[in-house]
Order: C-alpha cells, then structure tokens, then sequence
C-alpha cells in the first residue's frame, strides 16, 4: 500500500490569550492524496489555521496537537524545525489571498523567483533566471522578460497572483495549499487562475489543498470538500453531491445565497443550532 | 418618467495631472426613479466607486452635471444634500470610528442636523437594523462584522434620506451574514421607499436587490441592462456576459474572450 501524501488524524490547534483560550481547530481528520481536496466554512471556522499548522506555521501563542501528523509519510510532530522549513520552501508550499502582502515589496519579480528556486536547488543565476520564465509562461504571463523587472505594486491584481503562484510551484511542490487564493481577484479573472492551478495539479500530478469561503466555487473545482464550523469538520462531501448535503450548516449556507436562476425574498437565513459547535 | 431622484449626465473625473493622470470616469451618464435602485457593476478599477464619490462630492469632477430632484448639486454639498443622500461603504470597520462608542456614532450626524428627541432617534435607528438597545454602549471592535454593518446602516437612514449609495455593502462578509443584510436592506427599502445605487462585483446579489443595472468598463458605461435579463441569461455586451458565465462557478473550459 502507498502512504498517503498528507495524513491528518484529530489535529487542534489552540491559542492562549489574555482573557482566555481559543480552541480554532478541534479533532480534525482527513487524508489527501494526488487530489483536489476544497475546505469550506465561514470566516473563523479554522480553515486557514487547519493548513498552517501542516505547514508549521501557527503562530507563536499556538498550540498544535495531533494523533499524527504526516506528509509523504514524515512525522510532521517529531520533525524539527529546520527540518519543516526545508519542506516548507520545497516539496510543500502556501499560496495566499493577497500577492501584495506575500511577495517582497522591495524585490523584482525576477529576483524573488530566481532567489526561491536557488534557495532549494543548486544552479547558476542563468538557470535559475531561465526557469524563472519558463514558470511566468506557464501560469500564462505574456512578456515575462517585463515582468520579471517589475515591482510587486506595478502588477494588477490577477498578474499578482500568478506571480504568486509561479513563485510557489518553482520548487515543484507535491502538497500545494491555496488559501482564498482568488478571492481578492475580478470574478472574470478568477476563472483564469483556477484554471491554471487546475492544469498544473494535473501535469504535476500534485496534492492541492483549496482553501475558500465560496462553497459553489470549492464544489466546481474540488473532487472532495470538507465543511468546517467552528473549527470541526462538520460534513465530508463529494464535490459533485453537494446538493445531497445533509448538515443542516451545510445546506443553510448552501440556501442563503442569492441566485440568478432562482428568485427568492426575503433570501433563507442560517438558523444556528448551538449543537453544531458541540 | 417621473422626476428621477437623480440624474447624471457626461459625468467625468479625473485625478492627477501631466503622468499621474488618470480619466477614472468618462461620460457616464444614468438615471434613478424614485423608490428604484439601480445597481452598477464592472472590474476593479473601472470607476463605481468614483461615480459614487463624485456624487456625494468626494471626487474632484472634471466635467457633466448631477441633479438630485431636479436640482444640480452645489459645491460643497449642503446641509440639505445629506438629507437626502447617504453612503455606506464596504468595509464597516474602516468606515466606523474605532474610538467612538455605537451611540456616539449615530449621535453625530443628529447634532450636525439640530435634530430634536436624538436619543429616541438612536434608540429606533437601532431597532430598525435589528440591533437592541444593549449595543449602544458598545465600540465597533466589540462588534461582528455583520453586526457593524448594521450600525453604518443605522447610521446612514438615522437622517431618512431618500437616496442611500451602497459600495459592496456585503462583500466582507459572509454569506449567511450578507443574506441578513440584504433582507434587511429589502426591508428597510419597502418601508421608507428609499433609492439604492449598488455597487457590487456579485451579479447575483445585483438582480436580488435592483431592477436595472449599468455596466462600466474603463469609466465608461459599456451596457445598461435588467436584472430579469440577467436571469435569462439575455445579455449583449461580451463583457457583460463573461462575468455572467463566471458567476456561474469554475469550469475547465475557458470563457469565451472578455475583450
Ligand atoms: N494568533 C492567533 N491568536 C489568537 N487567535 C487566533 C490566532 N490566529 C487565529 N486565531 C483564531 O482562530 C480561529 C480560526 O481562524 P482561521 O483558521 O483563520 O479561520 P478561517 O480561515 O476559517 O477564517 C479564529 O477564531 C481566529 O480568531
Ligand atoms: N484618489 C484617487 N487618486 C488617484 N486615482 C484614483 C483615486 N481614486 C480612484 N482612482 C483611480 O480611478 C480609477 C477608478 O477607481 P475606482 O472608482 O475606485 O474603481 P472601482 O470602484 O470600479 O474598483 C482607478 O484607476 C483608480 O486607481
Ligand atoms: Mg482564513
Ligand atoms: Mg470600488
């Protein structure tokens, strides 16, 4: 049997306060393979806190625990950190919402992606600049000799993140976790980009985890959606059944959207059981 | 037609000289009934929010006339003009005082205006959002995100204006949030007859709460459609219809060129 390349058993992650503790992920569990796994929920829920602690990422006044832990098999909990940034950098990486806030302010494009394709592989400034191009190409840039000079607040939005993601998948990752990748971007120009981490998932055969809000767009692109509330995972779809949804979280928020091909007023609201945080 | 509540005309803005100029809004003209709304929609940069702004007088216009009830809009904007016309913006947390408790919120445009019985207009203003009276002693970081658009929607309709300018007021929250929202901004339309301009990049939420709606383009309105035609899916402009095609979700093949 092949391990699973991510292997999440009652993972939480926890945050000391002042005033008290934060439980933002509570006994989540899933595996991933060389899929297009969706998570969903609303703001809070701990989608984002559910992929940085895979990453290594919770911030400071975190707790993380797990059962286990896994990426291709390595015990991500006994791992030490420098072990996590090397596959942080190499063969598991991030994309965020905002390009703006995660790319260099002070460094070309060309740089940042020359630098982070040397940071992870032995090769001359000249190769590391003609796979440079090559990845602006391939998420679809015209002139990439332009905007390898250019500065991340001369790109639009939409060119910004895939920027963004020419720089994480330079590395050839396995595991790409993409949080609310296009939700900053034009509803025109998210089509684009999805479609281009969708061919590239496919090429590379990689792991993509797509973090989002927008449970009608997690369900389009994803082949398996997980629903959290309140930082448990509520429901486990098949992307194409999420009609069949049975939480009722997942159907409340499912029915309160506003839709062109179906006219409703007043729109259904979500009525919160507290059960559903027990 | 009715006197509409307002009419624009030609209206252009632009910010910068010589480099840094920029034609944000060119000729862009549109009318709005009273008790109408009336949505406006385009990417990023294609002049909404600018439009809104020249209108309450926020954005330095180059050129076309505003008439509000028949009467062109004067610079600085009156007293009156704020009775009238009210905005909310997208981001209730930017848009609130951070230091200024729910009370003192809706309290300052009622002492600018010398308006009688305040604290009974707080206590309604409140009551109409949804909001009961334990929230006026509360700052807008004690508040959700839902709840602080409640609050700038209170404090937009404290004066009862007729025209109220919404730039994405449901776009930084979530959906279960914003279908509360938008029943109570449905709501609170039927009650006090009240125009909406909504600027939003969700179609849908567009043919929930207008009628009608105007597509810009790089400041310039590219077509002027109904929400019932958007439902059918009966759009012309190629623009118009590749953000209808990717409202619809992701698909795998591409949408057909936007220009
Ligand atoms: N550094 C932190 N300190 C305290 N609480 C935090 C911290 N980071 C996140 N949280 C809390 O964890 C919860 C889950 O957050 P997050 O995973 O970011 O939600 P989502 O991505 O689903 O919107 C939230 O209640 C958030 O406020
Ligand atoms: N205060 C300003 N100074 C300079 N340029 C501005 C200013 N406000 C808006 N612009 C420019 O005007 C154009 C239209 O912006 P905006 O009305 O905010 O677009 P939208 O709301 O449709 O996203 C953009 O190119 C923007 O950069
Ligand atoms: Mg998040
Ligand atoms: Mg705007």
């Amino acid at each position: 049997m092949t391990v699973p390349l991510v292997e999440v058993e009652d993972l939480s992650v926890a945050f000391d306060l002042p005033d008290g503790r934060i439980e933002a992920v509570r006994g989540v569990s899933f595996t991933l393979g060389r899929e297009r796994l969706g998570i969903v929920g609303e703001s809070g829920s701990g989608k984002s806190q559910t992929g940085r602690a895979l990453l290594g990422l919770t911030a400071r006044n975190g707790t993380v625990s797990a059962k286990r832990l896994a990426f291709d098999g390595i015990d991500l909990l006994r791992a030490s950190e420098r072990e996590r940034r090397a596959l942080r950098g190499s063969r598991m990486t991030m994309v965020m919402q905002d390009p703006r806030y995660s790319l260099n302010p002070v460094m070309t494009v060309g740089q940042q992606i020359v630098e982070a394709y040397r940071a992870h592989r032995r090769a001359s400034r000249g190769e590391a600049r003609k796979a440079a191009l090559a990845m602006l190409h391939s998420v679809r840039i015209d002139q990439p000799e332009r905007v390898m000079a250019l500065y991340p607040h001369e790109l639009s939005g939409g060119m910004g993140q895939r920027v963004m993601i020419a720089m994480m998948l330079i590395t050839d990752p396995e595991l790409l976790i993409a949080d609310e990748p296009t939700s900053a971007l034009d509803v025109t120009v998210r089509g684009e980009v999805l479609r281009i981490l969708d061919a590239l998932v496919a090429e590379r055969g990689m792991g993509l985890i797509l973090i989002s809000h927008d449970l009608e767009l997690v369900a389009s692109f994803c082949d398996r959606v997980l629903v959290m509330y309140a930082g448990r995972i509520v429901e486990e779809l098949n992307a194409d059944a999420l009609h069949d949804a049975q939480h009722p979280y997942t159907r409340g928020l499912i029915g309160c959207l506003p839709r062109l091909d179906r006219d409703s007023h007043p729109l259904p609201v979500l009525d919160r059981d507290p059960a559903w945080a027990l | 037609m009715a006197e509409p509540l307002l009419a624009i005309d030609d209206l252009r803005v632009t910010f910068g000289v010589g480099r840094l100029h920029v034609a944000a809004v060119e000729g862009v003209s549109l009318r709005l009934g009273p008790g109408e709304s009336l949505g406006l929609v385009g990417e990023s940069g294609s002049g909404k929010s600018t439009v809104l702004r020249a209108i309450t007088g926020l954005a330095p216009v180059a050129g076309g006339t505003i008439r509000l009830a028949g009467e062109p809009v004067r610079l600085p904007r009156g007293m009156d003009f704020y009775r009238t016309v009210q905005m909310v913006f997208q981001d209730p947390f930017a848009s609130l005082h951070p230091r200024h408790t729910v009370d003192q919120i809706l309290a300052e445009p009622l002492a600018i205006h010398r308006v009688a019985d305040a604290e009974a207009r707080i206590v309604a203003a409140l009551a109409e959002v949804g909001l009961g009276p334990s929230y006026r002693f509360r700052y807008p970081h004690q508040l959700s995100g839902g709840q602080r658009q409640r609050v700038a929607i209170a404090r937009a309709l404290v004066l009862r204006p007729r025209l109220v300018l919404l730039d994405e007021p449901t776009s930084a929250l979530d959906a279960s949030v914003q279908a509360e929202i938008l029943n109570l901004l449905e709501t609170l339309r039927r009650e006090f007859g009240l125009s909406y301009l909504l600027v939003s990049h969700d179609l849908a939420v567009v043919a929930h709460l207008c009628e009608r709606l105007v597509v810009m383009r790089r400041g310039r309105v590219v077509e002027e459609t109904t929400a019932e035609a958007l439902r059918r899916g009966t759009v012309s402009e190629p623009y118009t219809r590749a953000m209808l095609t990717a409202s619809k979700g992701f698909s795998r093949t591409p949408e057909p060129e936007s220009g």
